[in-house]
């Protein structure tokens, strides 16, 4: 979506913060921020980020774009919803990660094999095929997204693991095979396509 | 006692064959004794779980929901709607606040679900299993329904992330919660004092794309149960007891431990203090046997 990326620095060349508050899922938030550095403190993968969510705010309101886009920190949210329990301001910061996460995905601007982009996408594609998680399935593609030959060597790595889910039914062979989904495929697939063709719609408006 | 009805989400990994499958054999056990009735909301999809926003933003993501949510409101009407699994319920939940605060968002889903004739009204309370154990039924008529007291056992409390944030149960500390304990304790067993990693995060989704350093924070999780002379470890939340559980072996490899503790939920400790079988608690479905409770299951 590299037009997508050209339409929105066009548009809000003055202001990544208004890009933000416009584009992303709970970014009207991101001003309220103010610098304590509880979330950095209290994120589990804290270390892994290179920079912590209260950087990435600053970094917004300083304009730095590329840099806050083009990271692989936000991709390090395990999800665990400490810093939003924690948020002296109160602010959803789990999710503006997962919004800032998606619309650099949205723009085309994620690292190269960013491996956790890489399951969530996975991930979307697996449950909007059948309306339902096909655990197999998406346990296969994952170990198989870098290539044939690292596929083969993590799904040896990993042979044990499969086994004892299989042994104690937690794991289905035969859901290789079609496998759950819900019953009115075509009516869930509808619902998705318009709100997909909705927000879509709304994304591409703010951009002109 | 009447007979309690609930709207069910059970989830994708509850599942035939899926990996909390023994999660949902041992729930249902649980509401046959406490006279629970679960009606599954009909054709229910997954949630997006907390990993599903790389592809869906915003409004298709809410928009599974929103589609669960309607169906139960037609089908289940009147009826709270219940999850066993920690990111189903908080995936509903948010969804459902989301579409309160924002009359855009609730618009768009609703021309959305129109697409199969369905429409949101979004009038239904969102809950935890664990919220209908402690706020319908309570402590107490749980502990008189005990019939095997799970005597001897020494238990630490693993409640993870999602179940406690952002919404937790009421009246309980995101930082400390107690509830688990308390209900270790009516059971009969010992629960762990203390346990400093009942919180802690088991890295979720990213146990599959970062594995490393998951296991790193898992492998606190467990060694906190050692030091604290557990024989098992308890948790609510599918995602927990599956990473905690069955990584132990990559774990001891890498880090030459030699784990092997056993990881169950709330629900089968319930099903054998409440006299079921090992096989009607799920026990069976053990990657890493849980031999102590078997052994009371099997008196």
């Amino acid at each position: 979506m590299t037009e997508l990326n050209t339409a929105m620095v066009e548009q809000y060349r003055n202001s990544f913060l208004q890009e933000v508050e416009a584009n992303v899922e709970e970014g009207e938030w991101v001003k309220m921020c103010m610098q304590c550095g509880v979330c950095a403190g209290s994120c589990p993968l804290g270390n892994a980020w290179e920079h912590p969510p209260q950087e990435i705010f600053m970094m917004i309101r300083a304009g730095k774009r590329e840099a806050v886009l083009s990271s692989d920190s936000m991709w390090m949210c395990t999800s665990c919803y400490n810093c939003i329990a924690r948020c002296p301001r109160g602010l959803p910061i789990t999710h503006i990660m997962h919004g800032l996460a998606h619309y650099a995905q949205r723009l085309g601007l994620v690292p190269k094999n960013q491996p956790t982009q890489k399951f969530a996408q996975k991930f979307w594609q697996n449950l909007n095929k059948k309306g339902r998680v096909n655990e197999l399935k998406l346990g296969l593609s994952l170990y198989f997204m870098n290539g044939f030959g690292e596929g083969v060597k993590t799904s040896l790595k990993m042979k044990d693991i499969g086994l004892g889910m299989l042994k104690t039914k937690r794991m289905a062979v035969n859901e290789a095979f079609g496998g759950h989904g819900v019953k009115d495929l075509s009516g869930f697939q509808k619902i998705m396509k318009k709100a997909h063709e909705l927000e879509d719609a709304r994304i591409q408006k703010s951009g002109n | 006692m009447a007979k309690k009805e609930y709207s069910f989400y059970p989830g994708c990994s509850s599942q035939q064959g899926a990996s909390s499958s023994n999660m949902q054999k041992s729930v249902e056990t649980m509401c046959e004794e406490l006279d629970v009735k679960i009606n599954q909301i009909p054709d229910w999809n997954c949630c997006a779980a907390s990993i599903g926003y790389g592809g869906g933003g915003e409004l298709p993501r809410l928009t599974l929901s929103a589609r669960n949510i309607a169906l139960s409101e037609q089908h289940n009407t009147g009826q709270d709607i219940v999850a066993t699994c920690a990111a189903c319920w908080l995936a509903t939940r948010e969804a459902a606040e989301r579409f309160h605060e924002d009359d855009g968002l609730m618009a768009e889903t609703n021309q959305a679900l129109a697409e199969a004739g369905l429409k949101l009204r979004n009038e239904t309370p969102i809950r935890h299993m664990v919220e209908v154990l402690i706020e319908d039924i309570g402590y107490e008529t749980i502990g008189g329904k005990v019939q095997r007291p799970l005597e001897g056992l020494k238990i630490a409390g693993y409640v993870g992330c999602q179940t406690n944030r952002p919404f937790g149960i009421a009246g309980e500390s995101f930082e400390n919660p107690m509830y688990l304990d308390k209900l270790v304790e009516t059971l009969g067993a010992d629960p762990v004092q203390n346990y400093d990693k009942k919180v802690q995060c088991c890295g979720g989704a990213l146990a599959f794309s970062e594995p490393e350093k998951s296991q790193d924070m898992i492998k606190t999780i467990i060694e906190s149960a050692y030091d604290s002379s557990a024989d098992l470890i308890v948790t609510p939340c599918p995602v927990c007891q599956m990473n905690v559980e069955i990584y132990q072996d990559q774990i001891n490899q890498r880090h030459n431990t030699k784990f092997k503790m056993p990881v169950v939920y709330y629900s089968q400790l319930m099903d054998v203090a409440f006299g079921r079988s090992a096989k009607d608690s799920a026990l069976d479905q053990q990657v890493i046997k849980a031999g102590k409770l078997e052994e009371i299951a099997n008196k």
